[in-house]
């Protein structure tokens, strides 16, 4: 028997191979987990876009909320845009963190695409986005009424994301169900 | 055609050295600058997630990078900026992670590879040396050839 079950050596290792493959087919290695998970969304003092009043972290939380990194120069956030408006119509609070962009630029999206943004933070040096470990846009955070960070997304937030992801989240939040 | 061959190298002169894509940094000491390229190579760009944030020109690269210089300027010790990082960007920015139990696997599965490897290579020699010696025993010593020939002989006898 001994010899014999030698020989199956080869295919056992090839079948836990391929395990290992088919799995890494479904893996996402961009999909980084964010390190401010259950963490409180840092505090920070910036200027709001469009207006002279500087927020601060209390002036954005206590409900549950979106935060969307976004920026003009970020081509994705352009894909992104028509969904957060539908988001934001159906009464999901979205606030804006313009990253690292110009006021003018800015203002003349949101003129031409429309603002489906609560209030945007100016981040143009990118300082809170280096304390929220933002490493691109767009990128969307899900806080809670409490302010603390439930979860991040990395990339375009479209339908699916939403439906599988985010929404169920958000809808846990929104009911107490999470602590 | 020595004229145009003329303006060529003259424009071939007048080419700009290809911009570098890292940026310098005056470090007021040498050691700091040690430590700045120890650290940049060290902390990996979460943006371009193969490259460290000294070989990357991703934005993201270059803000880390000025923030090290910064850090390491105002008197941070390496530690301070790792954990400045990874409370930022998690244990991900680090080419050589802390040990805890989630990169325990990490760190130990070259140890253990090595020890398996070096069982089966022990086990492989001691069955090969083995198999050696059991031809080197088909030889019968004068015992064993003496008591054969007697088996030999009882049984031509019974025929």
């Amino acid at each position: 028997m001994g010899p014999r079950l030698k020989l199956f050596i080869p295919l056992i290792l090839f079948a836990v191979l391929a395990l290992f493959l088919f799995r890494g087919l479904e893996l996402d290695p961009k999909e980084l987990p964010s390190a401010l998970i259950d963490r409180p969304l840092p505090s920070f003092e910036l200027p709001a876009l469009g207006g002279d009043r500087m927020l601060r972290r209390e002036d954005v939380i206590g409900e549950v909320a979106l935060f969307n990194v976004w920026a003009t120069w970020c081509v994705s956030c352009r894909v992104e845009h028509p969904y957060l408006h539908m988001l934001a119509e159906q009464g999901v609070p979205i606030i804006g963190l313009n990253y690292k962009d110009d006021d003018t630029d800015a203002l003349r999206w949101l003129e031409e695409l429309g603002n489906p943004y609560r209030v945007n933070i100016v981040d143009a040096q990118g300082t809170l986005g280096l304390d929220l470990g933002v490493y691109g846009a767009p990128e969307t955070y899900l806080v809670d009424a409490g302010g603390v960070i439930r979860y991040r997304h990395v990339g375009v937030v479209d339908e699916r994301v939403w439906q599988d992801i985010l929404q169920p989240l958000y809808r846990e939040l929104k009911t107490g169900r999470v602590n | 055609m020595a004229a145009s061959a003329r303006l060529l190298m003259l424009l071939l002169l007048l080419t700009a050295p290809a911009l570098a894509v890292i940026e310098t940094y005056e470090f007021s000491d040498e050691e700091l600058e040690k430590r700045y390229h120890q650290l940049s190579g060290e902390l990996r760009c979460p943006k371009c997630q193969n490259q460290n944030i000294a070989d990357s020109n991703a934005p993201i690269a270059r803000d880390l990078r000025q923030l090290l210089y910064t850090q390491l300027e105002e008197g941070a010790s390496d530690q301070e900026i790792l954990d400045y990082m990874v409370a930022r960007y998690g244990e991900f920015v680090r080419y050589r992670p802390s040990f805890s139990s989630a990169t325990a696997v990490l760190w130990l599965a070259p140890l253990l590879l090595l020890m398996a490897a070096v069982v089966v290579v022990v086990l492989t020699l001691r069955g090969r040396r083995n198999a050696a010696t059991g031809e080197g025993g088909s030889e019968l010593s004068a015992e064993e050839s003496r008591r054969v020939q007697d088996l030999l002989d009882e049984s031509e006898k019974d025929a």
